[in-house]
C-alpha cells in the first residue's frame, strides 16, 4: 500500500520527512487519545458516561500526523469517531471529558457530548454524528478560504462508510470543478459499523474514485505515521498551493466495535486482516522514531507518564465539574 | 411608475426588490456570497463574455454575476445536497452564503445539510459557533408547475429549531425582509411565492429592514381578525373588502415571519375581535396554521367567541389541470364561508 505521491519527499537531516519536534508531538498526541478513549471506555462500561461513544483507538496514525501539518486556522470536518480528530487538532482533554460527561465545562457546555464535540477557534468543525454529513461542510469551509484568500486549507475526515452516502459524489465534484483548497482522507477501517467495506463499495478501493473527479488519488498505509504524514503532507501543499483537492484513502483499522458495546463478531479470528488489526500504530511509531533518532526511548517514557497523568487530570476535572444549569437548555439556538 | 430620486418609493416588481436587495447587501458585506443553479447561468460559455444567460430561473438574480463576479454570484452543478452542505459551512467559518434551492419541492435533496447540520450546530456546540445563512427557496400552486414544482413548505422548516422562516407577501416586505435576513447571525429560510415574482408594489430605493419575527397589521378592524401568510394577504384584503359590504370589520394581519411567529400580535388582535381565521396555503396538517389555531385556542381561550378556523390547501398533493389547481388555492369563497359561521350572530345583531 505504498503510493505514488511519496515520491521525491524531502527528507530531513534525520533521513524522515517528520522533523523530531513534530514527531515527539505526534508521538504525544497518539498517546493523549489511546489513554483518552480507553479512560473513556472504561468510564462508559462503569456506567458513568452515557449515551454512544464511538473510538477512535487504533487509528491515531491517521488524524495525527495529518493535523501536525495543519494550524489554527486550518479547518478540519470530523466523523462519529472524532475524539482522535479533536486531540489531533489541539483541542483540550479537560474539555473534551466533560463533554464527554455531559458537564457544563465541557468544550461544548455539556450540549453536544461525544458524538458532537467540537472547537471552532481551533478549526475543528465538529465530530458528526451524520455519516457523510462532514463532506460538504468541507467544501463551504475550504470556499470560505478561497474567496477571503487566508491562505487556510480544509481537511475532510470521514470514514469508508460514508464513501457511499451521496454527499460524497457532490461534495467531490464541487471541490474539483471550482479546485478547492481539501484534502479529502478517508479513513477506511475497512467496516460500515458492521458491515464490510468490500461489501459495500463497488470500487475496490475508495481511492481509485478520485479519477471520477480528476482530482489525484492514493493509498497509504494508516497505521504508518511516516506515510501518512509525508502523502497527505503533499496533498496539503497542493491544496495550500492552490492545485486544488485530493483523495487519499488511508487503511486502518479500529481497535473496538462501532460503539462500545458491540460484540465485533463480524471481525477476523485468523489472517492478514487479524495480522492487520494486531499491528498497533502507537508502538510502531515509537520504534521508528527511536531508530531514526527522533526522539530517544527516555523522551518517548517521559511522554507516555505526561499523556497519562494528563488524562487522569481531564477525568478529575470532568467528574468534578457542574452539570449545566436548566436555564441552558434554553440557551444557543440562535446567536 | 418609476419615480425618479433617493428616498423615493419607486415602483418595482417582487423580484426587482429581491434582486435590489441582494445586491445592496452584497456591496456593503463581502462575505455574502450566492450558490445556486444558474444563477447566471451558461458559465464559463466563450460568447457570453462573463455575463449570464439567465440570471437565475425565474431571473431573480439577473445581472448579479455581472457586477460581483463568478466568485460571489457562483453557478452550481445540479447537488441541492452539495451546495447546501458548502453554505453550512461556509456559514460556520465566517461566510454569508445565500443558497437558493430553485423549488422547495427539492427539500428532499437538501434536507441533512439544514435539519441534521445547520439548524443543531450552534446548540451542540454550546453556542461556540454562529450561522449567517440566508436560504432563498419559492413555494406555492398557480403556476401550472404540477406537483413536484408547486408545494408549499415553509411549515416544515419551521418545525425545526435553529431556523428562521419568512414569507414576504409584497415588494416592500421582501426587500425589508431580505435585507433583515442578509444581517442575521442565523439561518433564515426566505420563502418566495413563485406566483408574486411580477406583482408591483411601492419599495424604498434606499435600504431598510423590517423586523423578523413581527407581523405587520394591514388593515385594523374590531369584529374578525384574519391572518395570512404570503400571497394570501391578498385573499384575506379580499374578503375583507367584502365584509365590509355587511358592516363587518376585519382586521387583516400580514405574518410575514412563520417561524418564530408573532404571539404578541396576534394575542392582542384575537383579544379585540374574538374571532380568527388563518389562510395558509400549505397543506393542513401540522401546519403553520393549525399550530397558530392550536396556541391562540390555549393562550386566549378566555376573548375567543367562536373556534379559529384554518383555512388551507387540502391534504393532496398540487395537480396539474387549472381548474383543480383553482380549488386546491384557498379561495375568498372557502374563506367568507367560514367567516360566515364566525360572524353568524355578528351579522345578525348588526342587521336586526
Amino acid at each position: 500500500m505504498t503510493s505514488a505521491m511519496t515520491d521525491n519527499v524531502p527528507a530531513t537531516a534525520t533521513g524522515c520527512a517528520i522533523p523530531p519536534e513534530s514527531a515527539k508531538r505526534i508521538y504525544a498526541r497518539m498517546n493523549d487519545i489511546r489513554n483518552f478513549e480507553n479512560k473513556v471506555r472504561e468510564c462508559f462500561a462503569k456506567g458513568e458516561i452515557p449515551g454512544f461513544v464511538h473510538l477512535y483507538a487504533g487509528e491515531e496514525a491517521v488524524a495525527v500526523p495529518i493535523c501536525e501539518q495543519l494550524t489554527d486556522s486550518d479547518q478540519i470536518t470530523s466523523t462519529h469517531r472524532g475524539h482522535g480528530h479533536c486531540v489531533a487538532k489541539g483541542c483540550e482533554l479537560n474539555g473534551m471529558m466533560a463533554e464527554i460527561y455531559g458537564r457544563a465545562t465541557g468544550l461544548c457546555k455539556g450540549k453536544g457530548g461525544s458524538m458532537h464535540i467540537a472547537d471552532v477557534s481551533k478549526g475543528m468543525l465538529g465530530a458528526n454524528g451524520m455519516v457523510g454529513g462532514g463532506l460538504p461542510l468541507a467544501v463551504g469551509a475550504a470556499l470560505r478560504n478561497r474567496n477571503l484568500k487566508t491562505g487556510d486549507i480544509t481537511v475532510c475526515f470521514f470514514g469508508d462508510g460514508a464513501a457511499n452516502e451521496g454527499t460524497f459524489h457532490e461534495s467531490l465534484n464541487l471541490a474539483s470543478i471550482w479546485k478547492l483548497p481539501v484534502v479529502f482522507v478517508c479513513e477506511n477501517n475497512g467496516f460500515g459499523e458492521a458491515t464490510p467495506q468490500r461489501y459495500a463499495s463497488a470500487s475496490p478501493t475508495i481511492a481509485e474514485r478520485a479519477s471520477a473527479y480528476n482530482m489525484p488519488g492514493a493509498q497509504v498505509d494508516g497505521k504508518s505515521v511516516v506515510d501518512v504524514y509525508t502523502t497527505v503532507g503533499e496533498a496539503i501543499e497542493r491544496a495550500r498551493n492552490g492545485e486544488g483537492p485530493s483523495l487519499i484513502e488511508c487503511h486502518t483499522y479500529r481497535m473496538y466495535g462501532h460503539f462500545e458495546g458491540d460484540e465485533q463478531t463480524y471481525k477476523a479470528k485468523e489472517g492478514d486482516e487479524k495480522a492487520f488489526a494486531d499491528k498497533d500504530c502507537i508502538p510502531l511509531f515509537k520504534e521508528y522514531a527511536v531508530k531514526h533518532g527522533l526522539f530517544s526511548q527516555h523522551d518517548a517514557d517521559e511522554i507516555e507518564e505526561a499523556s497519562i497523568e494528563r488524562v487522569e487530570e481531564a477525568l478529575r476535572f470532568a467528574q468534578e465539574s457542574p452539570l449545566p444549569s436548566a436555564d441552558s437548555l434554553f440557551e444557543d439556538v440562535f446567536s | 411608475m418609476i419615480d425618479e430620486g433617493i428616498g423615493m418609493a419607486r415602483t418595482l416588481s417582487f423580484s426587482k426588490a429581491i434582486n435590489e436587495a441582494l445586491a445592496q447587501a452584497m456591496r456593503e458585506d463581502e462575505t455574502i456570497i450566492l450558490l445556486g443553479e444558474d444563477l447566471a447561468g451558461g458559465h464559463g460559455v466563450a460568447h457570453l463574455e462573463g455575463k449570464g444567460a439567465w440570471g437565475g430561473v425565474m431571473g431573480v438574480t439577473k445581472g448579479l454575476v455581472e457586477e460581483f463576479g463568478e466568485e460571489r454570484v457562483i453557478d452550481t452543478p445540479i447537488s441541492e445536497m452539495g451546495y447546501m452542505g458548502a453554505a453550512v459551512g461556509a456559514a460556520a467559518t465566517g461566510m454569508h452564503p445565500v443558497p437558493e434551492l430553485m423549488f422547495n419541492d427539492f427539500l428532499g435533496f437538501c434536507l441533512d445539510p439544514l435539519l441534521g447540520q445547520g439548524s443543531k450546530m450552534r446548540y451542540m456546540f454550546g453556542g461556540k459557533a454562529s450561522l449567517p445563512l440566508t436560504v432563498r427557496t419559492t413555494h406555492g400552486a398557480g403556476a401550472s408547475a404540477a406537483a413536484q414544482h408547486s408545494g408549499t413548505y415553509y411549515g416544515m422548516l419551521a418545525a425545526i429549531p435553529g431556523i428562521k422562516v419568512v414569507v414576504p407577501s409584497t415588494p416592500y416586505t421582501a426587500k425589508g425582509l431580505l435585507l433583515a435576513a442578509l444581517k442575521e447571525p442565523n439561518i433564515v429560510v426566505f420563502s418566495e411565492d413563485k406566483t408574486l415574482y411580477s406583482s408591483k408594489g411601492e419599495v424604498p430605493e434606499e435600504q431598510y429592514t423590517l423586523e423578523i419575527g413581527k407581523a405587520e397589521v394591514v388593515q385594523e378592524g374590531a369584529d374578525l381578525t384574519i391572518v395570512t401568510i404570503g400571497k394570501m394577504l391578498f385573499v384575506g384584503l379580499e374578503v375583507a373588502e367584502q365584509l365590509k359590504a355587511s358592516g363587518i370589520s376585519t382586521e387583516v394581519i400580514d405574518l410575514l415571519t412563520v417561524s418564530p411567529w408573532d404571539r404578541e400580535t396576534l394575542e392582542a388582535s384575537i383579544q379585540k375581535t374574538g374571532r380568527m381565521i388563518i389562510i395558509d396555503e400549505a397543506n393542513p396538517h401540522n401546519s403553520v396554521g393549525r399550530d397558530i389555531a392550536a396556541v391562540i385556542s390555549d393562550v386566549a381561550f378566555d376573548y375567543l367567541d367562536a373556534p379559529i378556523k384554518v383555512v388551507s390547501a387540502p391534504d393532496t398533493p398540487v395537480p396539474f389541470a387549472s381548474n383543480l389547481e383553482k380549488l386546491y388555492i384557498p379561495s375568498a369563497q372557502r374563506v367568507l364561508s367560514e367567516a360566515d359561521e364566525l360572524i353568524f350572530d355578528l351579522r345578525s345583531a348588526k342587521e336586526a
